[in-house]
Order: C-alpha cells, then sequence, then structure tokens
C-alpha cells in the first residue's frame, strides 16, 4: 500500500469550530461541481465563517500535483485550491480510502492534509453546522 | 422545523428537480416552514423563463413559483451560475447588453452569501444533486 497513513488519532479540535463543512465529490475533469462547490467554500470563508473542507471519492483527484492549467479550456481549479490559505482555510481533509483507491500518497498533492478514515469523516460530518456536499 | 433546499440538479435531465419538489411539497404537508430553495449548479436551469416541456409532463417552473405563491417560499438563484449559463434576469439582460429575458420573479437572482446564510439559519439544509 501507498504512503497514506491511517491516522486514527485525527485533531478534533479545529472541525470543533467548524461553521461551514464542503464535501467534493467530483474531481476536476468532466463537470463544474468541483468548481462551484470550491467557490461556495470561497464565499463562505469571505463572510467570516471557518470553513472545512472534505475531498471525498474522486474529489481527492483534485489535489494531484502536475495538473496542466486549463488544459480543457476550462478555467483550472488547481490554482483556488492554492489560494485557499488566503481565504483562511486550512482545515483540509481527505478520505483516507480513496487515496487508497486512486493511487494517491500525501507527496502526490498539492496540499498538506489531513486523511481519516471513514469512521472519523463520520464524526467530524456529523459535528458540522452546516454541511454543503458538492 | 425551518428547511432550505439546496438542488444542483438541471430539470429533465436528472431525477433531482423532480425529488426536490416532491421533498418541498411534503415538508409544507406535514407544517414545516420551508424557507427557501436555492437553485445553484445545473439547478439553475430550473429558474428558465421559456421552460415549455409537452403538456403531459409536469412543469417544473410552474410548480416552483406555485410552491412560492402557497407557502411563501423564496425562490433564490445563484447569479454567477446563472448568468454562464444564459439565465439573466430585466436588469442583469441590460447590464450586459443582451437581448430578452430567461428569469423572472418570482425567481430572484442572487449571491451565495444567501446560500451560506440559509443553511446556518434553518434548522436543516437538504441538497439534491445530481
Amino acid at each position: 500500500m501507498g504512503a497514506v497513513s491511517m491516522n486514527e488519532s485525527f485533531d478534533l479540535n479545529q472541525a470543533a469550530d467548524t461553521q461551514v463543512l464542503v464535501i467534493l465529490r467530483h474531481g476536476p475533469q468532466g463537470g463544474s461541481l468541483l468548481r462551484e462547490g470550491l467557490d461556495a467554500a470561497l464565499v463562505a470563508a469571505a463572510f467570516g465563517r471557518n470553513v472545512s473542507l472534505v475531498f471525498m471519492g474522486e474529489g481527492v483527484m483534485a489535489l494531484c500535483r502536475g495538473q496542466d492549467v486549463d488544459a480543457l479550456g476550462q478555467k483550472a481549479t488547481a490554482a483556488t485550491l492554492e489560494m485557499l490559505q488566503m481565504y483562511d482555510i486550512t482545515d483540509v481533509r481527505v478520505e483516507a480510502a480513496a487515496m487508497t483507491s486512486m493511487g494517491l500518497s500525501e507527496d502526490d498533492l498539492i496540499l498538506p492534509v489531513l486523511p481519516l478514515p471513514a469512521k472519523a469523516l463520520a464524526t467530524v460530518i456529523a459535528a458540522a453546522p452546516l454541511v454543503l456536499t458538492f | 422545523m425551518r428547511y432550505a433546499i439546496l438542488l444542483l440538479g438541471a430539470p429533465y435531465s436528472t431525477q433531482s428537480s423532480h425529488s426536490a419538489l416532491r421533498f418541498a411539497k411534503a415538508l409544507v404537508s406535514r407544517g414545516h416552514k420551508l424557507e427557501t430553495v436555492f437553485f445553484y449548479h445545473d439547478g439553475v436551469h430550473n429558474a428558465a423563463r421559456l421552460m415549455t416541456p409537452p403538456q403531459d409532463e409536469l412543469h417544473l417552473g410552474d410548480a416552483w413559483q406555485q410552491l412560492h405563491a402557497e407557502h411563501g417560499v423564496a425562490l433564490q438563484v445563484c447569479i454567477a451560475a446563472a448568468l454562464r449559463r444564459g439565465l439573466l434576469d430585466e436588469k442583469e439582460a441590460a447590464r450586459h447588453g443582451k437581448q430578452g429575458v430567461s428569469v423572472a420573479a418570482p425567481f430572484e437572482l442572487t449571491g451565495l452569501g444567501q446560500l451560506i446564510d440559509a443553511g446556518l439559519t434553518c434548522d436543516r439544509l437538504v441538497t439534491f444533486g445530481p
């Protein structure tokens, strides 16, 4: 198996402050749900809300290094992800099983992330006052 | 309870619009308050003024308007997602120099901030996606 650390002792403190949890389940190609989901996250952050992101399933592909900018004539999402810190969005979690199934390790990703096992993910989702799923 | 609905699917393409509408009707019939339906992503096509399905099919646009008329449900459409997809009200059409109007009241073009507000002030926000 790759270098995905199945970190059981995840940090719930940060999740406890989360006001808006945005779940991203779609990759950067094939549709605009990822882009529009990220837009919602940025707007929530710009309105002063504590925003956390969770990348699930195919959504983890959004975090891959080495994506060609605008390869498909669409606005790329990787640049937006690199801007997250400017919006104070630092709590970025990924579904560990999705990274494994996509053959990704943390070294392949453009952001520092916290891979979570399914059980921990459920806790994070249950604790968030508002969950937006894209 | 106070509810909000987030609808992401295009009408007549996926089931999500029909499901959202049925859920909305179930809510009000059980005495809950549905504050707003927020149309985002391909869901903005639900606000298309010229939507003309065959007569033997449910007219989703009319159904949303009926929900607004009978239960005061706000019909909010993300302006950024709408403009991209050619859905403009009179004001936006004039601003962008476009002829014709594809969105009319009671649908209102508004910002994503309204979605966040609705989500945080209502007891439940339920998403219907493609």
